[in-house]
């Protein structure tokens, strides 16, 4: 057993508005550059639909993830490293910036300084790789909102295997739920596998993924492993980027950009522990629909004694293992287990869980009653399939999403009970097989989400970590050399180019 | 040729080019990392590309590996194995004009998308199309050579290029003077080809010194980085 902490995400998509501020946000504060305009390392997706960039959830397309080869062992869906090598002079698993969308700026300045004239002035999209004028934006990181489009394309869905579609498409049968999503922090990252150049890698301390933008050659092939494609080729500087977890926000006990600035609450940031040594037995599960299972497997308990004497032995600071004991993720994932991973199957061990969202009674109108399982609605007459949402968080296993669900009301139930009525019904807690104290626990965490339980981060012990004296007057998180940008007027290799945009157009 | 023109040209130039180019490569790779890429295109447009990269770059390496075996090894090294000079010629003519031949077909494809696709044009900096043009100018010079070659097909041409080539890395100060009565084609070639080493550091072909060939033996997949100082470098599981 070798320990190591990683501070974990969990989403709760059950009070998820889609607001998208957690994009934009994200999106101020990382990608508002040139080459990266059309990169959202956080974005948020109506689901059914085929998000952004198009198709991504479609792996016989892009190869992404990994794969299971018949001798057990597991390698890239891409393919064997000497595959991969061979993608390097042009790769076929990469998507177009098309498949994102071209971005765009309007020409504002037309709205002032157009002259008198019959129809009003509007302000036009333009490129804002070439500059030149847009006829018609024709994707985005959010195309779907709130079901846009035909349903006929937006079906194209991966999550619909296995789920008979065509009802859905009734306006009366349709269902939605939100899906913010973002680099996920893998244990078992195909973006590091497939780097050429070794450039990328996962932090031992706290187990965040990232790029390092000198030793990066930009032969993105991290593009096309990624099975989530929440790596980006910038290409004005030629190298990739990703999530950062914000990670010198995480490093001094802040949450993350996106999820300090959740207006719905949603977002859960905590640390978990788990066995390094069996990274490789977990991600290689047989089945596709043991990986969920084999994954929680991995992670260790950390109230068990034997955990916290190996986790000092292999250098997690106490305030870490104390933090772990108050996990938000360690409750939601394991001790209630209403958090799933996403899309388990990539094989790639994902660290931001999502709690599925209840969705209203599907049968009620028509029927005139609803599905009464003993006190609460029977999870199977919600109005979002289960099958679906098993595609998506569980390999399409339904069981624990199900449990998941029927925990959640069973929360509400209970809370019901004791509010209204002024009764602790212990039965209700029993029958999903918790106990009353959990229940009321799971409200706290989850109904009620105060900031302090919902972020519990320990800051990075940089002193035992770092040699301190060199960082004295560094400058903290830039591009390039120390404190430039990497970038001046006149340079011998190469230089910020021109702007493309015209005159007047504002970015 | 005048000698003192040749000299300059093929006795010194190539020291200055050389000399720029290890020092410049050094400098960059040090100072100006973050600007050392292969600035690929592909996300922006996928169309030529496929086609042309490939073709480009499998002909060149067969290019560039053939000229660096064929040039720097020492003569003594073909004798031994009794590789005759006739038969090394022909070899030569053969696998680098046809590498030549795809490479330039490749590379003019890569042109022709650089020039005329709008989103690759306007993000091309001076030196990524101005290198463009040079390699495909030097190929089809390269492939001149080739029919030049016909006229001496005994390989006594090429022993004057091997020496000089030699010459240069063992400072040989008479060097120059072995090529002084060779065709124009030839000089045309290697004074574009030293102009390329020149320009070298200051352009996106610095990303051939990064070719990832250490990715073959890097143990397992995952990639681990402890900040502790005394466990830095890297750490593998997987």
């Amino acid at each position: 057993m070798k320990v190591r902490a990683q501070i974990g995400k969990v989403l709760n998509l059950d009070k998820c508005i889609g607001c998208h501020t957690c994009s934009v946000t994200c999106k101020n504060v990382w990608t508002n550059r040139e080459g990266m305009e059309y990169a959202w390392f956080n974005n948020v997706e109506t689901k059914p639909g085929i998000g952004y960039p198009k198709d991504w959830e479609n792996q016989k397309r892009w190869n992404g993830g990994w794969t299971r080869k018949k001798s057990g062992k597991i390698q890239p869906k891409m393919g064997a490293k000497w595959r991969i090598i061979a993608k390097i002079f042009a790769n076929p698993d990469l998507p177009e910036i098309d498949d994102y969308y071209e971005p765009f700026t309007f020409d504002y300045d037309h709205l002032q300084s157009a002259p008198e004239m019959e129809a009003t002035p509007t302000a036009r999209p333009r490129s804002l790789i070439t500059g030149e004028r847009m006829e018609k934006i024709e994707w985005g990181p959010n195309w779907e909102e709130i079901l846009g489009g035909e349903f006929a394309k937006r079906s194209k869905d991966y999550n619909f295997e296995g789920v008979e579609k065509e009802i859905y498409g009734a306006f009366e049968n349709s269902f939605m739920m939100y899906l913010p999503r973002l680099c996920e922090h893998c244990l078992n990252p195909t973006c590091v596998a497939a780097c050429p150049s070794g450039a990328i890698y996962k932090r031992e301390e706290d187990g965040i993924v990232l790029i390092d933008q000198e030793k990066c050659r930009g032969w993105r092939m991290c593009v096309s492993g990624c099975p989530y494609k929440k790596i980006y080729y910038n290409w004005d500087s030629g190298k990739s980027e990703k999530c950062t977890f914000c990670y010198p926000r995480i490093e001094s006990g802040q949450p993350t950009v996106c999820s300090e600035t959740c207006v719905g609450r949603i977002r859960y940031l905590g640390v978990m522990l788990y066995d390094a040594d069996r990274i490789e037995e977990a991600a290689s599960a047989k089945e596709e629909t043991d990986l969920y299972k084999a994954q929680c497997d991995i992670f260790l308990d950390p109230n068990d004694p034997e955990v916290i004497a190996q986790a000092r032995k292999d250098g997690v600071p106490e305030a870490w293992l104390e933090a772990a004991r108050q996990s938000p993720v360690w409750k939601m994932a394991m001790e209630w287990q209403v958090a799933f991973p996403l899309h388990p199957e990539y094989r790639t061990l994902p660290m931001v869980w999502y709690v599925p969202p209840l969705s209203p009674i599907q049968s009620a109108a028509e029927a005139g009653q609803i599905g009464i399982d003993g006190e609460m609605p029977d999870v199977r007459s919600l109005r979002i399939p289960m099958r679906y949402l098993a595609n998506l968080l569980t390999a399409g296993e339904e069981e624990p999403v199900v449990q998941g669900l029927e925990r959640m009301l069973a929360m509400r139930a209970f809370m019901r009970a004791k509010t209204i009525d002024g009764v602790i019904d212990e039965s209700i807690a029993a029958k999903v097989g918790l106990t009353g104290q959990q229940i009321l626990d799971m409200y706290q965490t989850m109904a009620i989400a105060n900031y302090e339980d919902r972020f519990v981060i320990p800051t990075s012990h940089r002193e035992v970590e770092e040699d301190a004296y060199d960082l004295r007057g560094s400058c903290g998180f830039s591009f390039g050399n120390g404190c430039s940008d990497g970038m001046s007027d006149v340079g011998l290799f190469g230089k910020r180019k021109a702007s493309r945009v015209t005159k007047g157009a504002d970015h | 040729m005048n000698a003192t023109v040749n000299t300059v040209l093929f006795g010194i130039y190539p020291y200055v080019a050389i000399t720029v180019l290890i020092l410049g490569c050094i400098i960059r790779y040090d100072r100006e990392q973050y600007t050392w890429r292969s600035q690929s295109s592909q996300l922006l447009r996928r169309r030529q590309l496929i086609w042309g990269s490939v073709l480009f770059h499998v002909g060149i390496l067969v290019v560039f590996l053939g000229h660096l075996v064929g040039l720097l090894t020492p003569i003594a090294i073909f004798d031994a194995l009794g590789i005759g000079h006739g038969f090394k010629q022909m070899a030569s003519m053969a696998v680098g004009g046809a590498a030549g031949v795809i490479s330039l077909l490749g590379g003019l494809i890569l042109l022709h998308r650089r020039l005329t696709d709008s989103r690759v044009r306007k993000t091309s900096s001076f030196s990524d199309i101005a290198i463009l043009a040079l390699l495909n100018l030097q190929l089809i010079i390269g492939l001149g050579t080739v029919f030049a070659s016909f006229s001496h097909l005994d390989g006594s041409e090429m022993v004057k290029f091997m020496a000089w080539a030699q010459g240069l890395y063992t400072f040989d100060l008479a060097a120059a003077s072995y090529i002084q009565d060779v065709h124009w084609v030839y000089k045309l070639h290697l004074f574009l080809g030293l102009t390329i080493f020149l320009v070298f550091p200051f352009t996106r072909l610095v990303h051939m010194l990064s070719a990832p060939l250490r990715y073959f033996w890097r143990s397992g997949y995952q990639v681990v980085r402890a900040r502790d100082r005394r466990a830095r470098g890297s750490a593998r599981a997987s």
